[in-house]
């Protein structure tokens, strides 16, 4: 005690500016109201439920260059069987002027859970995909986009 | 519009008991998205496909509900796990309470 008691030691110093560095950074993620969308669409149909990683195979281009007609596919690992399968899937964009893309319903009878169609994306941003097993567990992926020219027409 | 939507769907013709089926589909449509805005600055509105049903015998296997964002002239592709022979209908629906359906046949054997 004493040689520096009333300031802050320098490792003190270094952590409140930590701190202000990992806010800095927050700061600009609060302000994509988009992003928020997805999260309110998500929290409308799960709840506070968790999404765990894996099981779900996301293809879109990393680059789109017209913004209008951007291929998606997705694939989700499941047996599709009576007892294990895919029940839904839902896309959403954090970056269009709604969140929602598509959200597909599937059976056992599909015997496999995939699905191609064509989205419009307005900005490069990011897809994410989340998938709902018949047991009930969550999963999740994203990607992201880059959009040369966007697709909603001014 | 210019013409009537028109339904385009590629299924095998037959295939074997068990043998996973691609399904393609396209149809003729604008998806007029109402996010876009007209030469007198109104905004045009949306007037989009909003469902695609797929069935076999009836009975729904496959649906897709489409936003807004998804492209004019929409694509769709799925699986179907072929058990016996008989008819897919597939069906959208239009915001305007219009349905274009398309039915086809397979044969499983």
């Amino acid at each position: 005690m004493g040689w520096n008691a009333g300031k802050p030691s320098r490792r003190e110093a270094l952590g409140l500016a930590a701190i202000a560095g990992f806010a800095a950074l927050l700061a600009p993620r609060l302000s994509f109201a988009d992003q928020q969308m997805v999260d309110a669409e998500l929290k409308k149909l799960y709840g506070d439920k968790k999404f765990e990683a894996g099981k779900i195979k996301l293809d879109v281009p990393e680059i789109a260059e017209n913004g209008l007609v951007v291929p998606i596919s997705v694939e989700v690992d499941s047996p599709m069987t009576e007892a294990d399968y895919v029940k839904a899937v839902h896309v959403f964009a954090d970056g269009n002027p709604l969140p929602g893309i598509v959200s597909y319903k599937f059976s056992p009878a599909c015997g496999k859970a995939a699905a191609s169609t064509r989205m419009r994306l307005a900005q490069t941003q990011n897809i994410i995909c989340v998938a709902e097993m018949s047991n009930g567990s969550l999963y999740m992926a994203k990607a992201n986009v880059k959009v040369t020219i966007g697709g909603c027409g001014g | 519009m210019s013409s009537a939507p028109t339904p385009r769907v590629r299924v095998p013709a037959q295939a074997k008991p068990g043998e996973l089926i691609e399904i393609k589909t396209l149809i003729s449509h604008e998806m007029e998205s109402g996010q876009r805005k007209d030469a007198a600055g109104k905004i045009v509105p949306r007037k989009i496909i909003n469902k695609f049903v797929a069935e076999f015998n009836g009975k729904p296997f496959f649906e897709a509900e489409w936003n807004p964002a998804i492209s004019s002239n929409p694509f769709q592709s799925f699986f179907y796990k072929a058990s016996e022979s008989g008819e897919f209908t597939f069906t959208w629906k239009d915001d305007d309470g219009s349905n274009y359906v398309s039915k086809n046949k397979i044969t499983v054997g």
